[in-house]
């Protein structure tokens, strides 16, 4: 019978000629809940969401979306979920009503029914206006929030959303944030993925850090920061020359050896309380002038260094590897 | 509803998606529209001055002709169509819908039926009004312009298997023409291939076009048929049979990535 999670998948593996897109994937995520898989170009999100929505067979293990196996019950899967990509797949050549009207027709909500819910949703997602532009000449954030609405036509239990704000303008990304956690809040469960840290920490309840195909870390937001350590210090100084006086002044402060990074001095602190305070009162007794001075908590950027040992999002190439394999 | 209910109401919903297109892309309609009425017209008085058709007068000679070569190029909205779903994703969101599988194709090349018949009628009306004359039955007139919208079907199976063999929606046009061109031309459509040098009279005699290109000219003006119609039937269906088939497994293989 159904079990509690929404999602879940064994050892479930992926393979494009040499290249193990997913290579043994366990994830859990419990009913009503969002998890962010997160993870740079070609860390093989977008291959596990594909197995998910029933688009790849899995080349090994398991996996069940909404109580259903993505291979043997896939018919009856398509209707339990939706999907929303990267590339934003709605007919641009189509105005923004007709798209979702025959994506109703197509999920076979029936004639009536579909034109209703495509109504609601374009209020909803405040197109109304849009409806009847063909969506070739909608803006970036309309074609997503389009998508997203889409992908919500038959109101699914279980929603897949991948990269749902690539390429967006800071803008347009803070209010398709917004228009997601409106979309969530009714208690659909949710996988998003995405190479943004920002939007992980944001909208998930839990998060699964993925690299070379693998899960490599889990928790919540907060969880993972904590593996990274504590907090640090990070000071700008008026005179740049005196950055390696300053890492002798502040040193017994730390718990490793202050580093500078593009002229900012960072101090992971053995103790955050009255570090400010103690970090101008050193470098004043030696005449070094600060020019700004801030506690920073760990970021999900500095998760993903420490447990990969490469940055988020340097690695643009290899994405187009996976797809050139593929 | 039932299995097939689905599967017939799908296709619809995809055919009528893809003809709501075509208004709205203005280069497409051109090509599909002006194209052919302009291949009617430098063949009509450019050529066919110098074209000697014993026992026809040459516009009517040529205008079976220009119609059967448009069928064959009508298929091209499929292979544009196909290449730009495929990568703007939308067979995905097909793909991850509760419909009917078989639908994306169906719908896709049900389509072309309604602007291969567009072009048809225009092709017609501008043939009648430049001096093309029908001379049989209105059954036959009929029977022959079902008959292309069969042929003109079965290469929209050609074209959508190109499409999906090829890795843009050009490279499926470049394609599509290198080998449409030279069958359509080596053919009985614009000359007799009485006038033509022995290897390639042999092979214009044989060619399965001018076996389309002849059942409509005893269809729609009275020349004697022998098998032609049946041929041109067959050949259809054996050409949409087999393309459809590869087509499918082509579709496949594109999506398994």
């Amino acid at each position: 019978m159904p079990s509690d999670y929404a999602i879940e998948t064994r050892d479930l593996r992926k393979f494009f000629g040499s290249v193990h897109a997913v290579d043994g994937v366990d994830l859990r995520v419990p009913q009503g809940t969002v998890l962010g898989l997160l993870g740079p170009n070609g860390a093989g999100k977008t291959t596990a969401v594909r197995i998910l929505t029933t688009l790849l067979e899995p080349d090994g293990g398991s996996a069940r979306v909404a109580g259903l196996d993505v291979v043997k019950d896939q018919d009856e899967l398509r209707s339990r979920i939706g999907l929303a990509g990267q590339y934003a797949a709605v007919d641009e050549n189509l105005k923004g009503r007709e798209n979702l009207e025959m994506v109703g027709r197509l999920y076979h909500l029936g004639g009536g029914v579909a034109r209703r819910r495509a109504g609601e949703l374009l209020a909803q997602f405040d197109l109304l206006d849009a409806q009847d532009r063909l969506v070739r000449t909608y803006s970036g954030g309309m074609r997503r929030r389009l998508d997203l609405a889409a992908a919500l036509v038959a109101r699914p239990p279980v929603l897949f959303l991948d990269e749902p704000t690539t390429g967006l303008d800071p803008r347009s990304r803070l209010s398709l944030w917004e228009t997601i956690e409106e979309a969530v809040a009714g208690g659909t469960t949710v996988l998003l993925t995405t190479q943004y840290l920002d939007e992980a920490d944001r909208l998930a309840d839990s998060i699964a850090v993925i690299d070379h195909g693998r899960v490599i870390a889990e928790g919540t937001s907060d969880d993972l920061k904590g593996r990274v350590g504590g907090d640090r210090l990070e000071l700008t100084l008026e005179d740049p020359s005196q950055c390696s006086a300053s890492i002798e002044v502040l040193a017994p402060m730390a718990d490793e050896r202050p580093t500078t990074h593009d002229g900012v001095v960072i101090v992971p602190l053995l103790h955050k309380h009255g570090s400010i305070a103690e970090a101008v009162r050193r470098l004043d007794e030696r005449g070094v002038a600060i020019e700004d001075i801030a506690l920073r908590r760990p970021t999900l950027d500095d998760v993903f260094l420490n447990l990969t040992g490469h940055a988020a999002e340097e690695r643009e190439g290899e994405e187009q590897q996976e797809e050139a394999a593929a | 509803m039932s299995g097939l209910a689905y599967v017939v109401s799908d296709t619809a919903v995809i055919a009528r998606r893809n003809i709501l297109r075509i208004p709205r892309q203005p280069d497409l309609l051109v090509s599909f529209t002006i194209q052919p009425i302009m291949f009617l017209l430098l063949f009509a008085y450019v050529f066919g001055g110098a074209i000697k058709t014993p026992g026809f007068d040459y516009k009517d000679f040529l205008v079976p002709g220009i119609v059967a070569q448009s069928m064959t190029f009508g298929g091209f909205v499929t292979a544009i169509g196909l290449s730009d779903d495929l990568r703007k994703g939308l067979i995905d969101r097909f793909r991850s819908l509760p419909m009917a599988r078989s639908a994306v194709l169906a719908g896709r090349t049900l389509a072309d039926v309604a602007t291969n018949a567009l072009q048809l009628a225009l092709l017609v009306i501008v043939g009648l009004i430049i001096g093309f004359s029908f001379h049989t039955s209105a059954p036959k007139v009929i029977g022959g312009m079902l008959l292309m919208l069969l042929f003109g079907y079965a290469f929209s199976w050609v074209f959508a298997f190109v499409a999906l063999h090829s890795s843009s929606a050009e490279s499926a046009q470049a394609l599509g023409f290198i080998v449409i061109f030279p069958i359509t031309f080596a053919s009985s459509a614009f000359v007799p291939t009485a006038s033509m040098p022995d290897g390639l009279k042999a092979f214009a005699e044989n060619n399965p076009f001018s076996t389309v290109v002849d059942a409509l000219r005893s269809l729609w003006l009275g020349t004697p048929a022998g098998n032609d119609v049946w041929g041109a039937v067959a050949w259809s269906v054996g050409i949409a049979v087999v393309f459809s088939v590869l087509a499918v497994r082509g579709y496949r293989r594109a999506v398994a990535k």
